[in-house]
Formats: structure tokens, sequence, C-alpha cells
């Protein structure tokens, strides 16, 4: 099966359903359609438990979805994890390997030599305001360093698409919105696809170019938002009255607003 | 870190055992001299030194033997665990019968089995390395099974997704997080292994501590005895000891972590 369209990530009609001991089964997605084209930036929101994680689990190859399909590039790509980088939530760097060794690890998993995987890795360094840190360990490192650490590990896998997980969820809010400035930067740049989760709505309008809202479970796609705040996203753009209307729309498509009276 | 800090910190975890050591000392010291004065029921602190050192040499040539059943014992248990704990987590069936095996081998008495294992494999080296073995292999296994089942299911997922094998994820995740563990276990174990290598001695050897400590109660020399104990104690110290300096050599990483963390694993 072949998908058209030049989209780098399509995902079509996803359904999953988890069995319950006793009860009918839990239906956690129902015919989700989700497109990124190379180069885009696609954020999915959605209210809690609507499914988000099991929508990353599909799409990372960790999962089989119970229908539907995941393409990449074209081809049907379901349940396979080879061209999706995967950063997940928690940085999940180990505190025995030092900072370069973590980033070096998918490399290795792959079959890189030891040397040749940090000797790859290493030119990164700068880019992630890391340098200097390569020999530290994760215990030595800030929550946001240990995030960039985190993300330099996603990027030097050299997959098609990256899948990011509420990267900065665990930040405090002065270090997230710092993170979130310097990810916008580090997208200018490199033009990376990405798919980002997260419950930050702000997040959400400020990294992306479209926003993908989801219902409450079980989850469908509610509102695919075009952002077209303009290009390179800086300290600025939360300004923009254009920022918070887009804002005001997610809220609006997640549903929000009614129940506020 | 500087030596003159190292210096310090090994004299800050010094000097509390040690005024202990000193103030036991001196008490037994003063119970033997002033109030019971009978070396044949408990000779002094000094008596039992001296006569360690006029000595030396039966000590020494009586150490080496009880060392070696100790490292060799030590040394098939260490493999044996690894394997067993290796198997057990890579297949659940495996830890489900072996599990129940490992406790229950650790209800036999070592009193009644090491008689046994004298008649089975006779006065050599065997027996001692066997029983060393049994007294020490358990908590080697048991601690380092755990640690291998504390890997982080999102960190197994995180590795799967970067394509990992099975064994990947084992060698890279699943080793390096259980050896904490490993070691919490190693600091147990080692203080039986000295220990079960004099009691197999003491069912019947040709040479080593423990049979050399009942000769010396069979001619009451107990201030012989008890030198025999002391020189038993500081080489379990000892033992204990280098498993700190092992552990942060294979573990540099741990003390970067906050205290919290590092202690975390204790039992």
């Amino acid at each position: 099966m072949n998908a058209g369209g030049g989209y780098r990530l399509e995902v079509r009609g996803l359904a999953h359903e988890f069995p319950r001991s006793g009860q009918e089964p839990l239906r956690v997605l129902d015919g989700l359609d989700l497109a990124v084209r190379p180069g885009e930036f696609t954020a999915v929101i959605g209210p809690s438990g609507s499914g988000k994680s099991t929508l990353f689990n599909i799409v990372a190859g960790l999962d089989r979805p119970s229908q539907g399909t995941v393409f990449i590039d074209g081809h049907a790509a379901t349940g396979h994890s080879d061209q999706v980088a995967y950063m997940p939530q928690k940085d999940l760097l180990f505190p025995w390997r030092t900072i370069e060794d973590n980033a070096a690890l998918g490399l290795e998993v792959q079959g890189t030599a030891k040397k040749a995987a940090r000797a790859a890795v290493r030119p990164l360094f700068g880019e992630f305001g890391l340098d200097g840190f390569e020999r530290s360990y994760p215990a030595q490192l800030s929550g946001g360093m240990r995030q960039r650490a985190a993300l330099l590990r996603t990027v030097a896998m050299q997959r098609s698409v990256l899948l990011l997980d509420e990267p900065f969820g665990a930040l405090d809010s002065l270090t997230r919105t710092q993170m979130q400035l310097w990810l916008a930067q580090m997208w200018q740049r490199h033009a990376w696809t990405v798919l980002l989760v997260t419950h930050d709505i702000r997040e959400a309008v400020f990294l992306s170019d479209s926003v993908h809202v989801l219902t409450s479970r079980p989850a469908t796609l509610a509102a695919r938002i075009p952002v077209d705040l303009p290009r390179p996203r800086t300290a600025q753009t939360f300004l923009l009255p254009e920022f918070a209307r887009l804002e005001q729309q997610v809220l609006g498509a997640l549903g929000t607003t009614s129940d506020v009276p | 870190m500087t030596a003159a800090v190292t210096g310090r910190r090994v004299w800050r975890t010094l000097w509390p055992p040690l005024l202990l050591a000193v103030a036991l000392i001196a008490g037994w010291q003063l119970v033997a001299q002033f109030a019971i004065r009978d070396a044949q029921v408990l000779p002094t602190a000094w008596q039992v030194v001296s006569a360690g050192w006029q000595v030396r040499g039966d000590l020494w040539h009586n150490a080496v033997p009880t060392l070696t059943e100790t490292a060799t014992g030590f040394g098939l248990s260490f493999a044996l665990s690894w394997l067993i704990a290796t198997a057990m987590d890579f297949s659940d069936a495996a830890r489900r019968a072996v599990y129940p095996l490992l406790v229950a081998s650790q209800t036999i008495p070592v009193v009644a089995i090491a008689p046994l294992f004298v008649v089975i494999f006779g006065f050599q080296l065997l027996p001692k390395v066997l029983l060393v073995a049994l007294a020490t292999f358990f908590p080697l296994t048991a601690s380092l099974a755990e640690g291998f089942a504390t890997a982080d299911g999102d960190a197994m997922r995180l590795l799967r997704s970067m394509g990992a094998s099975r064994w990947q994820s084992f060698a890279k995740v699943r080793v390096p997080g259980a050896l904490p563990f490993f070691f919490t276990g190693l600091r147990v174990s080692i203080t039986y292994a000295i220990g079960g290598a004099v009691f197999a001695e003491y069912a019947g050897a040709e040479n080593g501590l423990g049979i050399y400590m009942q000769q010396m109660q069979q001619n009451f020399r107990i201030d012989l005895v008890f030198a025999t104990i002391l020189v038993i104690a500081l080489l379990s110290v000892l033992l204990f000891a280098s498993t700190y300096a092992l552990e942060r050599l294979v573990t540099p990483w741990r003390r970067f972590e906050a205290p919290r963390a590092a202690v975390r694993d204790r039992p």
C-alpha cells in the first residue's frame, strides 16, 4: 500500500483498543488521520488521557495499532521503528554513560563502533550548548542541559522523523521557555521533520507549522490548525496578536472554552 | 579530587570505628587483667597480640590456604551468580524454576552439610570451595537478579526504538543498572566468605586458620585461638573495604549522584 501527497509521515485511519478483563475493550484512538510534510514541525495536542502516548508509541513503531497504517515517505511502516527517532518525556540519559556516550548510544546500537559513534556525535556538542561536557556524567548537568543532551542523542540517529514526547514537560517554566526558544532556533537551521506531542498550548503554537487537536477518548482529529506565524520564531513571537488568536483557536478546538462560563 | 581531600575523607570514615575498637580493646584488657585474671579463660588483649606475633609464621602459613579457599569459592560463586541471574533475566521459566531452589539452598544448615562435604569430597580444597560458594552465592544472585529487573520500562522502550536487540539492551542498560545492587550483595556475601572457609576447615582439613584454631583449642592455647579470630576478623574487614575500592573503580559515575540516590539501594 502506498500513500502519495509527498508526506514524510502519514497516519491513516489509526484505531487502537486495549483489552480489559471482564469489560468492553478500551477504545483509545478512533480513526485518526495525520500528515506531516518533510521539514514540517507538527504538534499534537489533546486532553489528558486522549491517547497521545498511544499515538506516539504507534508512530514510534513500539506498538502495533488495532487498525490503520503508518506511512513514512509513502511506504507502509507500521510497527517499524527504524525511521523514527524517539525522544521520551524523561530524558532517560543513562547515569553510567558520559554525555557523549549517551549521545552515541543510538549509533552504537545500530552497529557503529564506539569510537566512530563518539566521533560522529562530538561535532554536535557546540550547537547543543554542551561544549566541554562531553565527558561529564548526566548527574552533573542541569535539567535543561540534560534535555538538550537527550535531543542530541535523538538527532544523532539521523532518522527521517523526530518524535518528541512532551520534551520539556519536566522543566521549570523559565527553563522551558528558554528551551522552546532554543528549539525554534535549531529547527530553523536544520528543518527537521518533527512530531511534537504536548499538552502545552503555548508551546504547540510557538513551535509548530500546524497543530493537530485531538478530541477526548476515543480520540479523533478535532481540528487541524495551521500556524502561519512568521519564521524565525523568537521571543517577540509571543507578543503578536496573531499568537494570542491562535492560542484561543486551539483552546476552542480542545473544547475547553465551552466548559468555562 | 586532591590527595589531601581524599585523605581527609578516608580519615573521616575511619576514626569512629577506630575509636570504638580502641575503647573495646581497652575494656577487654581491663576486664581480663583485673577481673578475670586467668589467661586460660580470657587472655588480655596484649597477651593475644604478643602470642600471635610470636607465631606469625604459623598464622601466615595457615592464612594462605584459607584465603585460597575463600578466593576460589568466591570466584565460583561470582561466576555462578552472573550465569544464573542472566538466565533468570532472559527467561521467565528459568526464573520461576530457579528462584525457589535458590531460596531452598539457603535453608541448608552449613553445620550439617560441612562434615558431609568432607566425607564426599575429601580433605582437600574442593569441599571448602563448595561451602564458600554455597554460603555466598545467594546474596550475589538475588541482588543481581533484582538489579537487572529494576531497568526502567521506558528505558527498554527507548532502546527498542533505537533497534536494540534483547542482548544489547541487557548489556547496555540492564547490566550497568544492576551494578550498584550487585555491590550491595557483594558486601553482604563477602562477610560470609572467610567465615564459610574457616567453618569448612573446622570440619576437616590439613591446614588453614580453621583447623589451626581447633588445634590451639585442643592445646589450651586460648590466647592463640583469640589471635586466630583476630586475623580472621582483620581479613574480613579488609575484604569488605576492598569492595568499596572496587565499586569506585567500576562505577565511577556514582560519586556524582545525589547522596540520596547513592544510598537508595542499601538494604
